[in-house]
């Protein structure tokens, strides 16, 4: 591989920075995905990118991470072009896809580097284990755990890597809403632990607006066929936010507009009141 | 505010309740514990054993009347005691042990050699788009030959020795895992393919821990087939051309009219067919607790 080089000289689990310039990606040459896509993404930075569904967003995250290749422009990762399947990054999916004939452990196992020395692997294993909260399920199959666990074990799979980028896309769609919660707030923990950089793939706007530092709004502008960045938004405050704050909430509105979302803005007029209509009002 | 939480506030409430009796009235309804109790006969490991003896027992006991009572005549159908003197006879002059020996020899020689070859080239046929192409029409052609029309041509070309007989059996065996193995290759799933090459799995490595463990269960069940295979061949071998064997045994009994002979290896081959299979079933238990 030709980055083989570049990658030797950064040491694992650094953060580094991840640049698209002018990317275009088309399966089919008269219907493109996505053009001209320019994002620079700083070192330990979290991104979220949202999007409309077909959007492009699964699709600019996996040329991120070396899955897919952009048919124009570039993307590089701490300044040397991205290679196939890039060791410098790690994916989270939106499924946990563990191999099913694996305990947990042995699954994250999977995602430590060739060539660590056993004993270090092992002990790298168990920290993650403990660090998502799965010590306890370590020797359980994928299949005897719960939906919020295989996904956890996920997540530590990809951090086994000491990735210089996690990319995680929509990591946590397919979870119930509780779960998700948690599963936020525990992402939260493990960037406070290791710093990483994080571009993040998400449907949900509360949960960019709750992990991010920047949100990249992905979309078609009117009349394009191909998706670009629409707008990049700066989240105000610092981690963990509050999520039921004011000014969220406005820009949680702005970004819904931005996806096509009619905010029913007239619901704000509502006057309180202490009478309690009738059920099902 | 007030207008806004405390009606949703309710509204759960009502839900989640209508939700809780509509579910306890479920699990009344439905009977839970009569599925319990079902589940639990069906588990349980006599009530498995003897299930599965209580047709053959009622076969034998339909058999023992039909013949005894004069409704079929004796030279259609011998009674089960004639059976069993049939057995004695042949076991004291030795020569049942000898049959049911070479007749076992030559499938288990033959399952392997067929078994093994049929993994391989289904590996290459399932992984290798090229090998697919190049390979699976013209397996597909030979595959499509029936078992009979080999007969004539291994006879031919290896003589009436063990050899003919073994590849007529490797060919028998070889099909059902071949086109197992390189299908369920071919059908991986390819979400944990992508995730194994994301985490820097690549060629034997990728094979190793992702490719075949997946495939093992299948692969298995192919294995079963090729077995059951193995002995419809070793009949057709036998029958042809063969001076041993439970298909000697049952060509040489139909030309003398030994018709408690042909039960005899009749009952013998669906015995040693069920014999063997049980115990590959047994490692497919094992095999699909660990591997899938």
């Amino acid at each position: 591989m030709p980055t083989d080089s570049a990658t030797s000289t950064t040491p694992t689990g650094v953060a580094v920075s991840v640049e698209f310039g002018r990317l275009g990606r088309a399966f089919d040459p008269s219907k493109p995905v996505l053009a001209d896509v320019d994002l620079r993404v700083e070192p330990g930075e979290i991104v979220a990118i949202i999007g409309a569904s077909g959007c492009g967003k699964s699709t600019l995250l996996r040329i991120a991470g070396g899955l897919d290749t952009q048919t124009s422009g570039s993307v590089s990762i701490d300044g040397t072009p991205v290679a196939t399947y890039d060791p410098r990054t790690a994916v989270g999916f939106q499924e946990p896809r563990l191999l099913p004939w694996r305990s947990i452990a042995d699954n994250v196992a999977l995602g430590v580097p060739r060539g660590t020395p056993k004993a270090t692997a092992r002990a790298g294993v168990d920290r993650l284990l403990e660090l998502v909260g799965l010590a306890d399920a370590a020797g359980q199959r994928p299949r005897e755990v719960s939906g919020g666990m295989a996904q956890r074990a996920s997540l530590a799979r990809a951090l086994a890597r000491s990735p210089g980028v996690l990319l995680l896309d929509e990591p946590f769609g397919a979870l119930d809403a509780l779960t998700r919660l948690k599963m936020q707030d525990l992402l939260l923990d493990i960037h406070a632990a290791e710093p990483t950089t994080v571009l993040l793939v998400t449907h949900d706007v509360d949960e960019a607006l709750q992990l991010a530092d920047r949100i990249v709004l992905l979309g078609r502008a009117d009349g394009d066929a191909a998706a670009t960045v629409l707008e990049t938004v700066t989240v105000p405050g610092r981690r963990p936010r509050d999520r039921g704050s004011a000014e969220l909430a406005e820009l949680r509105a702005s970004l819904l507009s931005g996806l096509g979302i009619d905010r029913h803005g007239h619901a704000r007029g509502i006057a309180s009141s202490t009478t309690i209509p009738a059920f099902p009002y | 505010m007030t207008y806004l939480t405390d009606p949703d506030a309710q509204t759960q409430v009502v839900v989640s309740d209508v939700g809780y009796s509509v579910s306890t009235r479920s699990q009344n309804d439905t009977g839970a514990p009569r599925t319990k109790g079902r589940t639990r006969l069906t588990n349980r490991r006599w009530f498995v054993i003897v299930g599965g003896a209580i047709l053959p027992v009622l076969i034998l006991a339909a058999w023992q009347v039909a013949s005894t009572s004069g409704l079929v005549p004796i030279s259609q159908l011998p009674s089960p005691e004639m059976v069993w003197l049939a057995a004695v006879d042949l076991a004291q002059r030795g020569l049942l042990g000898l049959y049911v020996a070479i007749s076992t020899q030559r499938v288990l020689l033959g399952f392997a050699i067929g078994g093994a070859l049929g993994l391989l080239v289904g590996a290459v046929v399932g992984l290798s788009r090229l090998a697919d192409i190049l390979l699976a029409p013209t397996l597909g052609a030979i595959r499509a030959v029936p078992s009979l029309a080999w007969i004539p041509l291994l006879i031919l070309w290896f003589k009436i020795g063990e050899e003919s007989k073994i590849i007529l059996i490797s060919i028998g065996a070889f099909f059902p895992v071949y086109t197992i193995v390189a299908s369920s290759l071919r059908h991986v799933d390819r979400h944990l393919i992508e995730a194994g090459r994301a985490f820097g799995l690549g060629g034997v490595r990728l094979f190793t821990s992702v490719q075949l463990p997946a495939v093992v269960p299948s692969v298995i069940s192919g294995l079963r087939l090729a077995l059951a295979q193995s002995w419809l061949f070793l009949v057709a071998a036998e029958l042809i051309a063969s001076s041993m064997g439970l298909g000697f045994l049952l060509n040489d009994s139909g030309q003398n009219g030994r018709i408690d002979r042909i039960f005899l290896a009749i009952i013998l081959l669906a015995l040693l067919g069920k014999l063997t299979d049980a115990l590959v079933g047994l490692f497919e238990k094992w095999a699909v607790r660990k591997w899938a």
